[in-house]
């Protein structure tokens, strides 16, 4: 249905479970893909599932030097300016925040938010002379409702909706959108750590009665990369079962 | 090296749509051609392209009238 022939993309954390999938459907549906992480291992296993049409970049993006050359790095591989940027790369470093250290908060901040911003400005303007960009980040439903142990990632995620609200009403005259898909709990290397007892504390929460998979994330980011996709900006599709009617 | 005003001239009435007579050297993109802020930035991108030179951010945001971007251009163009 949705239809990116022609189209390139970059996508961070792309060695990831929910960045593989996207990777993966932006390819299918005819985008070129840049995928970034910090494993070249992971991501040149996910150039090859993809096939001819993956170049993998590897960057830190916990380094502003490291994300400036990552916009660079991905265009001189696509040979071309990027039209979908996927800000998805995220980690977490939990702790209750009366004890989060300095670097806790600052790390997350980092790699969440300000390396998102990075790229969203060095994309945008090569979007602005085609007069055609997306910018799709994946946020959290934390973002929008909070959670104990995570002062850091909260922050950095509610953080992209504002960073996207903004880009949208700068970029809205030039055929730009940026949006945010928020997920709930999600099938990943992430939640498989989960152990019975705090699965059976979270499925309660979820009216869908199951955790998400990747690839309801990533049907999410391809409707808003889409052409059809292109009078919604600003916007946060929550992708939680249920988990939050927000 | 009046080719430069002219083409400075051109780039202007090109991308803000306004008519030639209104793009005199003192008219500022802003106040006088009714360019928003995203319009200033295209049209620095217009002429780094044309004049092949790179613009950095704190001289861009010095270029507010025409006679700005012909004198800026005069001193830094390669093409
Ligand atoms: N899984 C969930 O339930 C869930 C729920 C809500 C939101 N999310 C969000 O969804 C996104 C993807 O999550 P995921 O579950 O797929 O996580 P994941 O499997 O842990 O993947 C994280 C990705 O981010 C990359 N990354 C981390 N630090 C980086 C750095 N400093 N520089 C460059 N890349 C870096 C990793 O690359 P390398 O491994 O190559 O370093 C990896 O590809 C994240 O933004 C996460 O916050 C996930």
């Amino acid at each position: 249905m949705f239809d990116l022939t022609g189209k390139t993309a970059l996508v961070t954390g792309a060695s990831g479970g929910i960045g593989r999938a996207i990777a993966l459907a932006l390819s299918k549906a005819g985008a070129r893909v840049a995928l970034s992480g910090t494993r070249r291992d992971a991501l040149d296993a996910v150039a090859k599932e993809i096939g001819d049409t993956a170049v993998v970049v590897t960057a830190n993006l916990s380094d502003a030097a490291s994300v400036e050359q990552l916009a660079k790095d991905a265009e001189a591989a696509l040979g071309g300016g990027i039209d979908i940027l996927v800000n998805n790369a995220g980690i977490t470093r939990d702790n209750l925040s009366m004890r989060m250290k300095d670097d806790e908060w600052q790390s997350v901040l980092d790699v969440n938010l300000t390396a998102s911003f990075r790229l969203a400005r060095a994309t945008s303007k090569g979007m602005m002379k085609r007069r055609w960009g997306r910018i799709v980040s994946i946020g959290s439903v934390v973002g929008t409702t909070g959670n104990p142990g995570q002062a850091n990632y909260a922050a950095a995620k509610a953080g992209l909706i504002g960073l996207t609200k903004a880009l949208a009403a700068e970029l809205a005259t030039r055929g730009i959108t940026a949006n945010v898909v928020s997920p709930g709990f999600i099938e990943t290397a992430m939640t498989d750590a989960l152990n019975e007892a705090q699965r059976a504390a979270i499925l309660p929460k979820v009216p869908a009665g199951r955790l998400g998979t990747a690839d309801e994330i990533a049907a999410a980011v391809l409707y808003l990369a889409s052409n059809e996709a292109g009078y919604v900006t600003g916007q946060t599709l929550h992708v939680n079962g249920g988990m939050a009617m927000i | 090296m009046s080719d430069i005003a002219e083409r400075v001239k051109k780039i202007v009435v090109e991308h803000l749509g306004v008519e030639e007579a209104k793009v005199t050297e003192n008219a500022s993109f802003i106040d006088d051609l009714g360019a928003d802020s995203l319009d200033t930035v295209e049209l620095v991108m217009a002429f780094e392209e044309e004049f092949g030179v790179e613009i950095p951010d704190d001289a861009a945001e010095k270029i507010l009238t025409v006679k700005d971007a012909i004198d800026f251009l005069k001193e830094h163009a390669t093409s």
